[in-house]
Parts: structure tokens; sequence; C-alpha cells
């Protein structure tokens, strides 16, 4: 089987799939909530079981003095209200408003976020993402030290983990798109959860690479990454697949207020699987070989290649 | 079997035992000798329902905020919180400016967010010979200063009803000023009041002088505020009373009158009544602030959110049956794959599950849903760390190394490959824990914490109880007729 033979169609797979998901995010896919831009969020429920159309609760809400309000129902007899922050004692008065004007109703859930912290949240969660990448690129070269050239171990694992990163925030931005999911704090954790996974995954590889390197020091080194990627094939996908069958056990049977968080959360374990034995290994054989130089040059390839 | 593997054998069995001991279906305290343990699982908001409020700081942006004076103000309002009876309440220092508040199904948002947000400073304040009218502000000189000092001046009368016990009260004529408005001082700091122009008053004393406060009623059955004061705040007390009779003393708190009696008499006894448009429950909501003295520094509210507990029962018993599934899903396919060697990867996976919920139940780690997420997702990783044993096993074996050797070569070849995956892990774990905690995301720290934890007991589970395990059935087997039971 030869995997790393055909690297840049895995390559051209990978783009296939994280072109899409970035058109969507130009489109403006990607929905903060509140976490992040500040402004409230609230739901109610209507005892009657039967919710009011939006545009008539926007127009109470007008009415109430709450500017630019978006309200959208859940369900068949809950509505939820975004709106800017508003304080305990404003949401007393739309809730009680709402419940004389459209009967009875019960708050399930408010929450409201100041503005500033909402902002400060999202710089971190950016910042975040990149110190986690940052840790994680010097912890591999660090732990393959003994490996020649250890730094392309610790970049090439993190471009694999960009490749997650860009798979999940284009699906995100492609079910935001369709079905008006939000990006919350959670979304953010399971952003990260995929990071740390997608490593995990690469690193089997990379061990195998490591030890073969260090022990068939006259085999071509294309030739020994193959090889490492097909023996820890069996393992690769038995340590994701236990993984994935957790994660879909949560996503079927689980409630239904995770499942926006376990769906991006196997999206993203797929993806690490998928980059960490199709992508992460070879881009090791690229760089070694300098590919880079006969990417743009038509005519025979360079013998450096071989 | 080696000495070795025994001695890890009773370790296990030990480890054992104390799972099944405190998880053992009923159990909510552990006790050892005169040390008891809670161990019942803590629920998260999103599980019981309850307000979850994040304070920062009210000061502007580039001023720092001293850590001592914010650890000041976390335990005043931890005081306060517990003053309103909640339980298993949760009040933390979240990054350098906030505050997080957790109030476990608490009902009344509103009631619970002014009592613990409200800086509290009650001020005992000169008017002289005019009183101010209730609910106006006022500035006073307290600023910089605790106590003011009583300035002598010669008047009798006091009305500010010298009781002789806090509960009874004799008849004395409160001066209000024209009654009527905001008396409720929860409601006092909910408003935007420019600063205040005007005369400055003298403070005579604050709320730090009183050494009891208690709501009350009086004769007319109306609350009101008892209290009584110090040895230092009763000298000044009475000093200041013997001085001013007949001049009006205001009642201030957080710069806005509460009511402004007139000094009929001195008062030398040290206890008083506040009295004012209260209700039952502001008096008990403004005695609980007073009681545990004002903040240092004043805060706003950054975040709320309240939760209804409905949504999360409901959820909660969804993730459990999934986490069930998920479980009995990945058992079943160790044991198909793996055959023999999954059996034990099996049972090392029960024993990580016991050891796991041992420990939140004993640290406490509080549950959310994606806490519990966390929790599934690790019991998949967790069988991680035994496949890449048992691959490494199989080749051994195909290799022609006789079983003991393999099992070894197995755990010691691939011990390498699950220190640095679980390590990256553990890496992003902290992160997120940091993260969630510089902004009070509870969420973010359950599973960050979870996940964590998850990771390194199946660190242990999956190599030292797998490697038991495996010796103690393997080392007297012959191999050579039980390949398939490897699943070769």
């Amino acid at each position: 089987m030869n995997i790393i033979g055909k690297r840049y169609w895995f390559f051209g797979l990978s783009l296939a799939i994280i072109i899409p998901g970035m058109i969507f995010l130009a489109m403006g896919g990607l929905h903060p909530a509140i976490d992040f831009t500040g402004g409230s969020l609230l739901q109610l429920k209507f005892t009657s079981g039967q919710a009011p159309q939006p545009a008539s609760v926007e127009l109470a809400l007008a009415r109430l003095g709450i500017t630019g309000p978006s309200v959208q129902t859940v369900g068949t007899d809950s509505i939820a209200i975004q709106a800017q922050e508003m304080d305990t004692t404003t949401k007393d008065k739309v809730a009680k408003a709402l419940s004389s004007e459209f009967g009875a109703a019960t708050v399930t859930q408010f929450e409201s976020v100041g503005p500033a912290l909402g902002s400060e949240v999202a710089q971190r969660a950016a910042g975040t993402v990149a110190l986690a990448a940052l840790a994680i690129t010097l912890y591999i070269t660090y732990a393959f030290r003994r490996v020649p050239n250890a730094f392309r171990f610790g970049i090439a694992a993190v471009v694999a983990m960009i490749h997650d990163v860009l798979v999940v925030i284009g699906g995100e931005a492609i079910l935001g798109h369709f079905l008006g999911w939000q990006a919350d704090s959670l979304f953010l954790t399971a952003l990260l959860t995929v990071i740390g996974f997608s490593v995990h995954d690469t690193i089997v590889v990379f061990d195998r690479i490591r030890e073969n390197e260090l022990q068939y020091k006259r085999i071509p080194f294309e030739t020994i990454v193959n090889h490492s990627v097909v023996q820890t094939l069996d393992r690769s996908i038995n340590t994701s697949l236990t993984v994935l069958l957790t994660l879909l056990a949560l996503a079927i049977f689980g409630g239904v207020t995770t499942r926006h968080f376990i769906l991006i959360l196997l999206l993203g374990m797929a993806s690490g699987t998928y980059s960490s034995i199709f992508n992460a290994a070879a881009i090791l054989v690229v760089w070694e070989n300098r590919e880079w130089r006969t990417w743009f040059r038509r005519g025979p390839a360079q013998a450096s290649a071989a | 079997m080696g000495q070795r593997h025994l001695r890890w054998l009773i370790v296990i069995v030990i480890l054992l035992g104390i799972d099944l001991w405190i998880n053992w279906p009923g159990t909510t305290s552990v006790r050892i000798g005169p040390y008891s343990q809670n161990v019942s699982l803590r629920e998260g908001l999103d599980l019981q329902g309850g307000l979850e409020v994040l304070l920062e700081a009210d000061v502007p942006a580039n001023q720092a905020v001293d850590a001592t004076s914010m650890d000041a103000v976390r335990a005043v309002i931890e005081s306060r919180v517990n003053g309103l009876g909640v339980s298993q309440p949760v009040v933390q220092l979240s990054g350098s400016r906030r505050i997080l508040v957790e109030l476990p199904g608490y009902e009344n948002p509103q009631d619970a967010v002014a009592l613990i947000k409200q800086t509290g400073l009650l001020e005992f304040v000169d008017a002289g010979t005019t009183p101010l009218v209730a609910g106006m502000q006022v500035r006073t000189d307290v600023a910089g200063n605790g106590a003011a000092q009583a300035t002598p001046s010669a008047e009798p009368s006091q009305s500010l009803s010298p009781s002789a016990t806090p509960q009874s009260t004799p008849a004395s004529t409160e001066t209000l000023a024209a009654g009527a408005t905001t008396g409720t001082p929860a409601a006092g700091a909910a408003t935007a009041v420019p600063t205040p122009t005007g005369p400055v008053y003298h403070t005579v004393m604050t709320g730090a002088d009183l050494s009891s406060v208690n709501a009350g009623a009086d004769q007319l059955g109306k609350p009101v505020i008892n209290f009584v004061l110090s040895a230092a705040g009763t000298k000044i007390f009475s000093d200041y009373t013997t001085s001013h009779v007949g001049q009006y003393l205001a009642i201030v708190l957080d710069d806005q009158v509460l009511s402004s009696p007139v000094v009929e008499t001195p008062i030398t006894n040290g206890q008083g009544q506040i009295s004012g448009s209260f209700t039952v429950e502001s008096a008990n909501a403004l005695a609980i602030q007073l009681r545990y003295g004002a903040l240092p520094i004043p805060l706003r509210v950054a975040q709320i959110e309240t939760v209804g507990p409905s949504l999360g029962q409901d959820s909660l018993r969804r993730s459990l049956v999934a986490g069930a599934v998920g479980m009995s899903v990945v058992a079943l396919f160790m044991i198909l794959y793996y055959r023999l060697p999954g059996i034990v990867a099996d049972v090392a996976l029960a024993l990580y599950f016991l050891t796991a919920l041992s420990i939140f139940r004993v640290l406490p780690v509080t549950f959310t849903l994606p806490g519990i997420a966390g929790f599934v997702l690790s019991v998949g990783m967790a069988v991680d760390a035994n496949v890449l044993i048992f691959e490494r096993l199989k080749e051994e074996l195909r290799g022609g190394k006789p079983l003991r050797a393999a099992v070894e070569a197995g755990f010691s070849r691939a011990w390498l490959s699950i220190r640095d995956s679980n390590f990256s892990t553990l890496i992003t774990c902290i992160i997120l824990y940091w993260f969630g905690g510089a902004f009070g995301a509870s969420l973010v720290k359950g599973f960050a914490l979870t996940l964590a934890i998850g990771v390194l007991v199946s660190m242990f589970t999956a190599i030292i109880v797998t490697r038991t395990f495996l010796h103690l059935v393997l080392d007297r087997m012959d191999f050579s007729r039980r390949h398939s039971w490897f699943g070769i």
C-alpha cells in the first residue's frame, strides 16, 4: 500500500473538504454567540404549548424599548430572544410583559454578557488556540530530539493540527449557515480538544517513523515513512475508532444540549485521524525532498526528489 | 508470577476495594476515624439549575486592582452568600478583577444579585439642623478614613430608639422627612446617578462599628434593623448623641439616605434601630450586608446566567445512557478484535471507570454536562493505550518472541507513544482550564478537569493494571497452542 506515494491525491482531498468550509466562513457562516459578542439571551417557554410568532414578539419588545432584538422559535412552545445586554430587572419586565400579551410563560434560560467581557473572551480565545499550538510544537520537538530534524516533526504535527482546525471551523460555518448554530465557549472547548487529540493520533505514526529511522539508517526516507504509516494503520484507526464510537453514542443517545458540542468533536476527531494518517507524515517527506521546488516548475523533476 | 507483579496485584485489589467502598450505592460520605468526607456527586448549575453571576471590579480599566482587596471582597461576598442559605454555593476569584458566584437552586436572581454586589457602606452622618430627604444622594467625608470622629457640641435628646434590648422598641418620634420612595436598599444600586453636588456632610460612624445586626419589627410591625455597636462605636455614638441632641443624624447606605431621625436623648448603651421603608426581604438583605461589612472595592455585573433545572435533568439522564452505551460498545470491540487481551483490557477499563469516579467524588469535581461528555471521551481514550500495547504485542508474537518477553516488549515499546500522546492532551487540558478560569466559565473548566483526571488515571490503569493481569494470566500459558486467543 503506497500511502505516501499518493500524497498529493490526499492533499487534494483535504483541500476539497476545507475549501467549501472556508467559503461559508467568508459568507459569514460562523456566528459567535453572546459569550464572545456580549448581549443577552432569554428563552421563554409558553405553558399553552404554542409559542407566538417571532415578528409579533419583536414588535412587543420594541414597545418595551428593547432595540434590535432577534427572536427565534425553539421547538413548538419556546422562543429565544437575543438582544443587547440586559439586567435582571429588565429581564423580569420583559418576561412579565410578554406573559401578559401572549399567555403565561416561564423563563427557562437567561444569560447576559457585558460587551467588554465578550470581546475580551474572544481575544483570549484566539490567543489560547495559538498558545496550544505552540506548546504542542515545542513538546513534540523535545520528545523527538534524538531524531535528525526533530523540528520538522513538530511543524508537521502543527500543520496537521491546523488542517483539523480549519475543517472544524469550516464545518461550524456550514452548520451555522444552514442551521443557524452559534459558536459559544463550548465550541471553543471542542476545538481545543480536537487540537489536543489531533496530535495524540499523529504521534502514533511519528513514533513509528522515529523508531524505524533510528533502526534502518540506510533506507531512503520516503520508504521508511510509508512503511511506518502502513504499519501503524491498524493502531491509528483503532485508537480513533474507540473514541469515535463513544462520541457517536453520545451524539445519538445524549441530550440535546450537548449535541452541538459532540458533533463538533466528532468532526474534529475524524479529521484528526485522517490528517494523522494521510497528511502529517507526507509533510515530512515533502520537506525532506524539498518538493516545493518542483511545484511551480514544469519539466523533469529534480533528481533529489527520489 | 514475578514478585513485582504480585505486589502490583495487591495494590490493585486494595484500590478496587477503596473504589467499591466509595462508590457503593447509597453512600453519601465516608469516614476514617475522626475524618468524614462527603462523597455524593456534585451537580453543576446546568444540571440542577440556579444562578451564575460574574462580578467585575467597578473601577476604570487602566486602574490596577489590589489583590488583597479582591481577596477581602471575595470573603465578604462569600459570607453574604452563606447568609442566603444556599447549599453548595461557589464564590471564586476569576482572574485578577473578577469574582464568580454560583448559587445552585436559587430562585430569585434579582434579589440575590443585588444583595451580593452592593457595596453596603453604612454611614451615620451629621445632618445638622435640617433633616435629609430619604432617597437623596449625599456626599460625605468618609472616603479615605474609616469611622470619623464625633464632633462634640452640646445637645441632648435622641430619637434613634434607644432600646434596652434590640427587640423591644420604645416609642420614638422618628422624623423622616417626606417619607416615600426608595428606602429599599436593594434597589439603590441599580440606578446610575450622577455625582451629587452639594454640601459634604460629616460622617460620624460607619457600619464597621456595628458588632451585631438583626432584622426585626417595631411596635407597629414594620420591618426595621436592630443593631448593637462595638465598644469603640458605643463611645463615639454616645459622645455624639450627647452633644447633638435636637439635631438630625442621617443614616446613609451607599451614599443614599435611608432615613434622617432627630437625636432626642443621648444613646449610651450602644444599641439602636434603623427604620425606613423596608420590606421584610429588604430588611433581611440589608442586615446580611451590614453583618459582614462593606465591600472594599465596588462591583458591577459583567455576566449573569440563570438556568432552569428541568432541561438539565433530562439531559443528564440521556448523557448517562449514552455513556453506558458508549462504554459497552468499546468493551465489546476490544473483545472482538483482541480476544483474550481484550478481556483483560475491559477489566482494566472497569477499574478505570470506578477509580476515576471515586476521585471525582472525593476531590470533589462538580459534574456538568460537558464534564460528563469529557469523562465518556476519556473512556474512549483510555482504551487507546491498550490498543497500542496490544498491537505491539501481536507484532512481537508474530516475530516469534516467547509470550512473556513479548508482553514486556509490547509494554516498554508502546510506553513512549502513550506518554507523548497523553501529554499533548494534558497540555490542552491545562490551557483550557486556565482559559476557563480567567472568565469564570465553569463549563469549560469542568470539561478540562474531568478530561485531565481521566487521562491521568487511564495511563495508570492501562499500563499497570493491564500488565499485571496479563502476566497473571499468561505467564504459565503455553502460547503455541493458543494463537486464536490473541487474535493472530
